[in-house]
């Protein structure tokens, strides 16, 4: 067989692509795509086998943004360990560091103050907002909508990103929850402007529906393409709005509920056949469900310290420990093996992207080519997070 | 309309018959419109990515600048690495920047492009990027606000417009002779006419 010319030399490295080319036949081509690629959100490489413009087989390669998180962890002590959680999901840097601390304080067995869980409440779903934010506005240039990006991301995150700096001095990095609590109280009158952020948005969220919900030709470039059913996204262990778009209702936050998040009424939104339309719709209603919550949480802020009794430098007892939030893109576990020094033994992160993008692959599958720049945004990944 | 490119004696404007005549050197004014039009390429590594997206969206509004991010090395000028440069993606940025037509320049946007930042006794980050290529301004932080960004860019054009091709350029072009005057109005009234 002819070698074929559009084959990426790149291609040829590694045991598993190898494999793969003695697979293409006469009338097949292998495309690569990434890591360099705009609508990859990151350096993911994922490489297509086609035949014609029907795609056959979809490998992801992943490891191009490997920092060894995990290993770095073990030369760490507990809160430097903190800054490095920020850096895994940048998109929701407070529930990464969530995820670290709860696991921690596990350990610990400390007492959290209320009016420090109400602020972890406060800013992890404002996280989560900042966070689906970014989805909407990305999703919409995949689909080829540009506007969505100016409102989603330049305007309405910056407002999220000015209280968070505000409060913590940072915008995407925070460093903000820590073993014990908080860093910093909010502010005076802090939970009041959230409260005047909230009030803004309503408006806009229907503006955003405008923009994108409803419009047909968004509608027709999602609806009904790249279906996961939910036998499929429970067997490949998918979580987060994922999973809650093919129909699995299933949110941590109200079923095992951490934190504060029994004090709060809120909706878990659903999608019906698990395809991208669904999935934007499950986020973009997410938004105003954590909304709802950040506004109860405003009105009922209670008074008191934002620090539990930890000391400064703390040795949690031998032992290991498991912890997990809801975060915006699933389940974010942190599973910590301490030895009774002040550096972890072992520090295991679950990232939800990195187990949410196995259902790529099977996603893709008989899709065409021009679909799998909607399948890919609707993922959402993060790809600080699948190579830690 | 005076400007201050005058005051730099970089160009010289004569009254022609219908409008204005400037002049020039072809250096300087390749250089002002390089600097103009810095396009970078659509290209984001880690979480001062973000940022960066946040320096093209509404409120940095980077268009203002002229810095259009483009989605192929190909038409790029402005490589910026904006996040942690793993020894997996170092060999693909060296080919992205070697797809880039000359001249080009390179932002090192982050603690993790500069030295490694917060990975840096990690084994698989390459402790900066001006260890693969070469690398024109350097941004502090982790991340970088959207405004270093700006003040680099900001730099950069200062750096295209000094420094670029220093030497070459003329610094005071000739002034033409009455006859050549003469001759540009006798066109000018020519062109009017027709
Ligand atoms: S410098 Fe900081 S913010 Fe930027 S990529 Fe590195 S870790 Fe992330």
């Amino acid at each position: 067989m002819a070698p074929n010319p559009i084959r990426p030399s790149a291609v040829l490295q590694g045991p598993v692509f190898e494999t793969k080319i003695e697979q293409v036949g006469d009338h097949e081509m292998l495309l690569n795509l990434g890591p360099q690629h705009p609508s990859t959100h990151g350096v993911l490489r994922v490489v297509l086998k086609l035949d014609g413009e029907v795609i056959t087989e979809a490998v992801p390669d992943m490891g191009y943004l490997h920092r060894g998180v995990e290993k770095l962890a073990e030369h760490r002590t507990y809160p430097m360990n903190i800054v490095l959680s920020d850096r895994n999901d940048y998109l929701s840097a407070m529930n990464n560091n969530w995820a670290f601390c709860l696991a921690v304080e596990k350990l610990l067995k400390v007492e959290i103050p209320l009016r420090a869980e109400y602020l972890r409440v406060i800013v992890g779903e404002l996280n989560r907002v900042a966070s689906h934010m970014v989805f909407y506005g990305t999703f919409g240039i995949d689909i080829g909508a540009f506007t969505p990006f100016l409102h989603a991301f330049g305007r309405d995150r910056e407002e999220i990103l000015d209280l968070f700096e505000e409060m913590c001095g940072a915008r995407i990095t925070y460093n903000y929850i820590r073993v014990g609590g908080v860093m910093l109280d909010a502010p005076e009158g802090w939970t009041h402007r959230v409260l005047q952020f909230v009030e803004r948005m309503k408006p806009r969220l229907v503006e955003y529906d405008k923009l994108l919900t409803k419009n047909p030709i968004f509608i027709d470039r999602t609806i009904g393409v790249g279906l996961l059913s939910a036998e499929q996204a429970v067997d490949l262990g998918v979580t987060g709005p994922i999973l809650r778009a093919s129909g699995v209702s299933l949110d941590l936050r109200r079923d095992h509920p951490y934190g504060a998040y029994n004090d709060f009424q809120f909706d878990v939104p659903l999608g019906k056949q698990g395809d991208c339309y669904d999935r934007f719709l499950v986020r973009r209603l997410e938004i105003t469900e954590s909304l709802k919550i950040v506004e109860q949480a405003c009105r009922k802020f209670p008074d008191g310290p934002v620090m539990g009794k930890v000391l400064k430098m703390y040795r949690p007892p031998a032992g290991e420990v498991y912890a997990q939030v809801d975060g915006p893109r699933g389940w974010l576990g942190s599973y910590i093996v301490s030895d009774g020094t002040e550096k972890p033994y072992r520090h295991h992160i679950r990232p939800p992207s990195f187990i949410n993008l196995q259902a790529l692959s099977e996603i893709v599958k008989g899709w065409k080519m021009a679909d799998v720049v909607a399948i890919l945004g609707s993922l959402d990944f993060v790809l600080g997070e699948v190579d830690r | 309309m005076k400007s201050a490119l005058d005051s730099l004696q970089l160009l010289r404007r004569h009254k022609v018959v219908g409008g204005e005549l400037v002049l020039t050197s072809v250096d300087f004014f390749v250089d002002w419109a390089r600097k103009s039009s810095i396009w970078p390429l659509t290209f984001g590594l880690a979480c001062c990515a973000i940022e960066m997206m946040a320096a093209y969206a509404s409120r940095y509004d980077f268009d203002r600048l002229g810095v259009f991010p483009r989605p192929t090395p190909r038409q790029a000028d402005l490589l910026i690495i904006s996040g942690t440069v793993v020894k997996k993606m170092a060999p693909a940025i060296e080919t992205l920047y070697n797809q880039m037509p000359e001249p080009r320049f390179v932002i090192s946007m982050g603690a993790c492009s500069n030295c490694g930042g917060p990975y840096y006794d990690s084994y698989s980050v390459c402790k900066g990027i001006d260890k693969v290529i070469p690398v024109d301004i350097y941004i502090p932080g982790c991340p970088p606000r959207p405004e270093a960004l700006q003040t680099a860019v900001f730099a950069l054009q200062k750096k295209i417009d000094r420094y670029w091709d220093a030497g070459k350029r003329v610094a005071n072009p000739s002034k033409p002779t009455n006859e050549v005057l003469k001759e540009i109005n006798v066109a000018a009234l020519k062109a009017r006419d027709a």
